[in-house]
């Protein structure tokens, strides 16, 4: 398939998607206008899509500068009478939350959709947030979608329902949903309006003490209408597999893993497959706990239903018992897979659990953690820091490496360990200014372009006020790139392929006053050295900027121009020093087993550093 | 299903109503681009078919699985013991996924090793070579192995072992889909400069099996 064919692709036809590109073609057949985002995994994807074809789509779609930016774009179009979509990863929704929360007060006039992708497991995640709990904190109506042509579908029901009730809707998904590939029957796209009409209306509008006591009150009867729909919807269906025993409440990517169980073993359970989950069914829920003996809940997380179900069953003191997190039956962290649900069921049901037959291994294997690539600009730029505080004598307990969120965090393993702390978007300026009042230890802070534009203004800002000591290390390599490689703010292109100005970081860090601004090529090393020593060296804020674009960018010019350039090392010159292998550490360079240090040819980037690396000049460009 | 259960339980229906395929490699061999082929060449056909793949972080260099299964199936995963055929883009990583096989899977190994720097640093091992193929005769009973890289070097370009192997797959006894369907299936997904050194690469490894 080629990715067109999301846009293209006729009514009645089918393809086979992944749950992101289902969310695109959702959209389309829903009739959107407004698309917005800031990159995250699980949901990039769905930018990725909509970068290719928002243009042939006629809907304007961007990249913000950041997850609360989105929503409020996302949010105005809605206000104006568009329908608009906007989708993060799920810690993206915290920093949405301000915006995000009032949003659902003030409510909509075109359908608006916000979807949040989780990540139990963690794949690509600084923590494990269920965001079904955002649902309940802000009141949004939420759907769950349990395979790719579900959330297709659910997007257009989402778009309707959004629009009845003049209420966002919450689309929550969950990397095995996002990340998951099925077969999608096509309905047909409509194209959005172009352009929407803001009508006034500050008491809808305005969220001042006056206004929003009463938005309150009429949010709580828009959640009470739509629990009376939640609780006859053919999206909240039972599933009888002939048995009252034992009735299994679940929903999202769970339910599949139910689903696959229970028929391979042909158990007699009956199912609630809860699919409008918020607000929560229950009337529906009851009538299906009156039905069975007894309860599991299989959801992923948190046990949010769980304790839903345990208060409606107190509320209506009824004597079931309920199987689920709580009690131990099913574990309380990391995503379910059918094993996993397999094993609680059978305790429930009292199967014997079946003598496990597979082999291990007792070889010992390697371990491949996520690296930087080869060619990677980043890797220069913590070689040449390195030998700078080196050089300086600096000692390393004495420096605090604070660092971000982005492919450079890979800095944190040997032989650099350049990362102490880590834990938001943006953080690594706000840590340092604390690190920098609260000790005596030098504060380097490293961050990227993206995540600069994103949250780390306000805390360069910040440092340069409280006139804090911070080496800040802006690593721009002119893209988003540990998401899959999406422009931000910092490069001439914007979200619709349009050429866009370009916001320079310089200009940002000398315009808020910091005392050394500077940037440089760190593929440069002996120059990006100097310039770090003199930083390092330097009291107050210091600004580097490391500029040198990412080396999927690179790659893709030089396939394009056919340019292959490859490096070798000459064994004769070779003294076996290790220098590249141990202090360098670029995936290509390796030691082979007659104990020589190789390129390997098929990883080879071409960007060179190495041969800067080498004392002996021993590495040269294969001819 | 669960196999070690169902499957002896259930010898014959059941198992004949799925089939499932664990692919697992090391970021950037292109497991991904191989999956989705067949699981569109399989839509084709009109099976249902589901797959599971990996993106983000994960892929920098590190371990990466797709799973596909066809059928009666709802989730992408794969049970512990069920996988009918295990496709292993690199040797060690066929030892990493023997939990996901059987007595009865097939299991296609590519036996150019990629030895991550984690070895080059001193802070993982990289076993023998040798013992590693020992050890994969030992636990696999139905095992083939072929060196991709040199298959796909022969025929044209080194990236394309991913589609040695999968020609290699589609070779064998109870693939799920027709190979005309994978091809039209290649070209639909694969760059058009690309297709025909892919579809060599492919029919290399297609013989390998076959012969």
């Amino acid at each position: 398939m080629k990715v067109g064919e999301i846009l293209t692709g006729k009514e009645g036809g089918k393809l086979f998607l992944l749950g992101n590109e289902a969310a695109v073609r959702g959209a389309l057949e829903g009739g959107v206008s407004v698309v917005s985002t800031y990159p995250g995994t699980p949901s990039s994807e769905i930018g990725n899509v909509f970068y290719k074809i928002a243009q042939k789509a006629g809907v304007y779609f961007e990249f913000s500068s950041n997850e609360k930016v989105a929503l409020e774009v996302s949010v105005a179009a809605a206000a104006a009478g568009l329908r608009s979509f906007v989708f993060m990863k799920h810690v993206g929704l915290n920093v949405a939350a301000d915006s995000f929360v009032s949003t659902v007060y003030t409510g909509v006039c075109g359908g608006m959709i916000v979807l949040s992708a989780d990540d139990p497991s963690m794949y690509s995640s600084q923590n494990e947030q269920d965001n079904r709990i955002m649902a309940r904190l802000a009141g949004i109506p939420m759907l769950e979608p349990s395979n790719p042509q579900e959330v297709k579908d659910l997007m257009k029901y989402g778009f309707d329902l959004s629009e009845q009730f003049q209420i966002p809707i919450l689309m929550r998904t969950t990397t095995r949903i996002s990340h998951m590939r099925g077969i999608v029957k096509l309905g047909p796209v409509i194209r959005g309006k172009k352009k929407g009409f803001f009508e006034k209306n500050p008491s809808q509008f305005i969220v001042i003490p006056a206004y929003v006591v009463k938005m309150r009150k009429e949010l709580i009867k828009k959640l009470i209408k739509i629990e009376q729909i939640a609780n006859i919807s053919p999206l909240n269906t039972t599933i009888d597999q002939g048995g009252s025993k034992l009735g299994i409440i679940t929903g999202g990517g769970a339910f599949n893993y139910v689903m696959d169980v229970v028929t391979a073993n042909d158990w007699k359970v009956k199912i609630l497959k809860v699919t409008l989950s918020y607000p929560f069914p229950e009337k529906l829920v009851l009538n299906f706990i009156k039905s069975v003996d007894s309860i599991l809940l299989a959801e992923e997380v948190e046990p949010v239903m769980e304790k839903e179900i345990l208060a409606i069953i107190g509320k209506h003191n009824l004597n079931k018992r309920v199987y689920g997190k709580l009690d131990g039956t099913l574990p309380r962290i990391y995503e379910y897979n059918p094993d996993i649900l397999f094993n609680g069921m059978a305790k429930v049901l009292n199967k014997v659990l079946p003598k496990k037959e597979w082999v291990f291994t007792k070889l010992p294997l390697p371990t491949r953690p996520a690296v930087l690539c080869p060619g990677c600009p980043h890797r220069a730029t913590y070689f040449a820091l390195k030998s700078a505080i080196k050089k300086l004598k600096l000692k390393e307990e004495e420096i605090i490496y604070s660092t971000d969120i982005g492919c450079y965090a890979l800095g944190l393993e040997p032989p650099y360990k350049m990362g102490d702390y880590c834990i938001s978007m943006g953080s690594s300026i706000g840590i340092g200014c604390g690190f920098s009042k609260a000790t005596n230890q030098k504060v380097i802070s490293f961050i990227g372009d993206s995540t600069f534009f994103h949250a780390g203004i306000p805390g360069l800002i910040n440092a340069i006020h409280n006139k804090d000591k911070i080496l800040l290390v802006v690593m721009d390599n002119r893209i988003t790139g540990m998401t899959g490689g999406q422009p931000n703010p910092g490069v001439p292109v914007d979200g619709m392929g349009n050429p866009a100005p370009e916001v320079s970081i310089e200009e940002i860090a000398r315009g808020v006053g910091a005392g050394l601004v500077k940037t440089i090529d760190p593929f440069n090393l002996k120059e990006t050295e100097k310039v770090f020593k003199e930083a390092l060296q330097f009291e107050g804020v210091e600004v580097i900027i490391t500029k040198q674009p990412c080396a999927m960018i690179t790659d893709a010019e030089n396939r394009r121009k056919g340019i292959s350039v490859k490096y070798i090392i000459n064994q004769e010159e070779c003294t076996k020093c290790m220098i590249c292998v141990k202090n360098f550490t670029c995936p290509a360079i390796y030691v082979a087993k007659d104990g020589s240090i190789n390129i390997n040819p098929l990883l080879c980037d071409g960007c060179g550093v190495c041969t800067q690396v080498c004392p002996k000049k021993a590495i040269e460009v294969k001819k | 299903m669960y196999s070690g259960m169902s499957q002896e339980s259930n010898r014959g229906e059941k198992m004949r109503n799925t089939y499932k395929i664990y692919l697992i490699g090391v970021g950037g061999q292109g497991t991904v681009k191989a999956s989705t082929i067949v699981g569109e060449a399989a839509m084709k056909k009109g099976l249902n078919v589901v797959m599971s793949e990996v993106h983000g972080m994960a892929q920098r260099g590190g371990t990466v699985v797709t799973e596909l299964k066809f059928g009666e199936v709802h989730s992408p995963l794969i049970e512990e013991g069920a996988a009918d055929l295990l496709i292993a883009f690199e040797p060690t990583e066929a030892l990493r996924s023997l939990n996901k096989i059987n007595r009865e899977s097939l299991v296609i190994v590519n036996s150019a090793p990629i030895v991550p720097f984690t070895v080059s640093l001193g802070i993982s091992e990289y076993p023998e070579l040798s013992l590693v193929f020992e050890e994969l005769k030992a636990k696999i009973k139905n095992l083939v192995v072929i060196d991709a890289q040199k298959v796909a070097k022969e025929a044209g370009n080194i990236i394309s072992e991913n589609m040695v192997l999968l020609g290699a797959a589609v070779a064998t006894p109870n693939f799920p889909v027709d190979k005309e369907l994978i091809i039209q299936s290649m070209k639909e997904n694969l760059p058009p400069q690309s297709v025909e050194v892919n579809l060599r690469a492919f029919e290399r490894g297609f013989e390998e099996v076959e012969n």
